[in-house]
């Protein structure tokens, strides 16, 4: 188990490090700079902005040679230091993400937990209940096949546009200051029922087929015939099957992740909600690289911490992983 | 008293119709005989071993009737068999190096199991370790998961479950095919002595190797194309059998001491017939050297000497 988790925890570290040299180096590749993008917008007289330019060229180290600027980023980047934003600026990113991951929490959290119980349980009932699989598996091939963004369009239109059930951007109303009172509270959640829908219901899609797949695979596996043949009754052959077939699903929702997470960005460009992913479009319009990187800093920890999760969970559910004989 | 099956009808259902896998068997096994069931792969021996315990779709029953210790098995109704599965009749499957559900451990996967059959399994703990002892396994296994285990050890596990509550027919569908000759031996002993100390009164050993049947069976009833050919004493279908089908497969066995390079191995000529549509009559009579008229009938299975039953007009 030890060695297990070391091992995984030494990829882990190996991917952070890739995948945040990536997250540094992609926005250094677009085209323009950031600077130049906030002279801009400040509409100075040019020989005004030529100094200013060179100023903040210098105050954000632009000037120095790119392995430098690599190296001060990784320096300060065990600091805690994420740089200053452009687009906001004079604020930290670190103050600015920090305000943006309660949203990204209550979005996610909720839709890939809820998503994944309930597309579990459904999946396996499908497996045994004919009308049931008859209508939740071709819904389950739609829903799973719909991209995030055009699910979430859709339900916009549908529920807030046409219906006007439900608010179609922001995280709470206008007119509504953040504090904790059951008014607010409400707000909240009718403002996080549209992206919290269209997320979950492509998530459940696959989720219900996977199991449902997975399941009657395993009633068919030779131990599901034995214990049959024993004369055990159906709710402990199912009660094991459905133990076995959880642990690919546990697996799936690993391999998921990333995936989820960028769904999750999309959904939020489409409703306007305040969390990372609404932060990484105006970093990328504003070429706010400091943003862009941070904002991708925090997706990668999140991603990579919560597979490391998983495979915690997942070597103590499956004795194979756990005793170190499956060549892991 | 022991098991009595008349006429068993068991087809597969298939696209193309049903597969008649199983053609009227009827025959019967005592009290305390091993019975070896023996033919060539699709003659119809693991349907009829599994029929008996667990008939599931595309089997199909079509007719007969089995008596197990004077009380009819009603071996059609899935449910009903429930009450008779593992308790009186319990089956060592083939697979049995899969059986075991890899995520739980042996001991908590057989408490489950008996639990479901309202059996308590700490009052059958003692007897459970002293089996464990007589196959040779350390009462650890409980403790571990089927992974741990060799796939020698799991079947061995996997004998002593089935045999826990001392069922009264056991059927052992070829459980030594994937094992090495030692191996076999060891499971086959196992086999006779839980017959011997009663843990099981009646068994159907199937397998298609004649040569392990002399070792362990008393009877041996041979089947050929979903058909019972001949059931008789070990030493009478070895030293003298009757039908045409199992003289053949008697002479094609290879004889200790033959020089076969002077000598070469005898088949016999020709392949069975398909079950989707075999002809009518004696199904062994395209490849009977003795085949005549009548063989266009089905030829009834009769005793011809006590205890020596078989399917042939020659012989009739």
């Amino acid at each position: 188990m030890g060695r297990y988790l070391g091992r995984k925890l030494l990829i882990y570290l190996l991917t952070f490090f890739f995948a945040v040299t990536i997250d540094w180096l992609i926005p250094r590749l677009m085209p323009g700079n950031p600077v130049d993008t906030m002279i801009a917008r400040m509409a100075l007289r040019a020989d005004v902005a030529e100094v200013l330019r060179s100023y903040y060229i210098r105050a954000f180290q632009l000037d120095l040679p790119l392995w430098q600027q690599y190296l001060n980023f990784w320096i300060a980047l065990f600091r805690g230091d994420l740089g200053v934003s452009t687009w906001l600026f004079p604020q930290p990113v670190i103050a600015v993400i920090y305000r943006a991951v309660p949203y990204d929490l209550l979005l996610l959290l909720p839709a890939i937990l809820l998503s994944w119980i309930a597309g579990n349980q459904v999946g396996a009932m499908a497996a045994r209940v004919r009308w049931l699989d008859n209508t939740i598996l071709p819904l389950g091939y739609i829903l799973t096949a719909t991209p995030y963004m055009w699910l979430a369009l859709l339900l916009a239109w549908a529920l807030g546009h046409v219906a006007g059930l439900f608010p179609i951007a922001g995280a709470y109303s206008f007119n509504i200051r953040p504090h904790l009172s059951w008014l607010f509270i409400q707000d909240l959640l009718w403002h996080w029922f549209l992206p919290f829908t269209s997320l979950f219901l492509v998530m459940f899609g696959g989720w219900a087929i996977g199991m449902r797949n997975m399941i009657i695979y395993e009633l068919e596996a030779d131990y599901s015939r034995y214990l049959e043949a024993l004369g055990a009754p159906q709710r402990l052959i199912r009660k094991y099957a459905f133990r076995n077939a959880m642990l690919p699903q546990i697996t799936g929702l690993a391999l998921q992740l990333g995936a989820i997470v960028a769904g999750a960005l999309a959904t939020e460009i489409v409703f306007a909600y305040p969390g990372t992913g609404y932060l990484i479009l105006q970093a990328v319009q504003n070429q706010d690289y400091f943003l862009l990187q941070g904002c991708f800093l925090f997706i990668i920890t999140g991603v990579l911490l919560a597979n490391f999760i998983i495979d915690i969970i997942y070597a103590l559910v499956d004795p194979r992983t756990r005793l170190g004989m499956t060549g892991e | 008293m022991g098991l009595r099956v008349e006429n068993l009808r068991v087809y597969y259902r298939t696209l193309r119709g049903y597969v008649r896998a199983l053609e009227g068997a009827t025959f019967s096994v005592a009290d305390g005989e091993i019975m070896g069931l023996a033919g060539e792969s699709g003659c119809g021996k693991t349907t009829l071993g599994h029929s008996l315990i667990y008939l599931k779709p595309p089997m199909t029953y079509i007719e007969g009737r089995v008596f197990l210790d004077g009380r009819e098995v009603p071996i059609w109704d899935m449910k009903r068999m429930n009450e008779f599965r593992f308790r009186r009749i319990s089956i060592i499957p083939q697979y049995a190096m899969n059986a075991l559900n890899p995520t739980r451990k042996i001991g908590r996967m057989i408490a489950e199991l008996l639990a479901a059959h309202n059996v308590d399994f700490n009052e059958i703990l003692p007897e459970l370790k002293r089996r464990l002892d007589l196959v040779q396994l350390s009462h650890d296994v409980l403790n571990m998961y089927p992974i741990e285990l060799s796939g020698g050890m799991r079947q061995r596990v996997v004998m002593v479950i089935s045999t826990l509550l001392n069922p009264s027919l056991l059927i052992a569908d070829e459980i030594t095919s994937a094992l090495d000759v030692s191996t076999q031996k060891a499971v086959c002993e196992m086999i006779v002595e839980f017959r011997n100390r009663g843990f099981v009164r009646s068994t159907i050993f199937i397998t298609h190797d004649i040569s392990i049947l002399y070792q362990i069976a008393d009877t041996i009833a041979v089947m050929y194309a979903g058909q019972m050919a001949e059931k008789a004493p070990t030493e009478v279908i070895l030293r003298s059998p009757r039908h045409p089908y199992t003289r053949m497969l008697i002479a094609s066995l290879p004889r200790v001491g033959a020089r076969y390079r002077q000598e070469r191995l005898h088949g016999i000529p020709g392949a069975p017939p398909r079950l989707l549509d075999p002809p009518p009559g004696c199904r062994f009579r395209d490849r009977c050297p003795v085949a005549f008229e009548r063989c266009q009938e089905t030829p009834p299975f009769v005793e011809v000497e006590p205890g020596h039953f078989i399917a042939c007009w020659r012989e009739i």
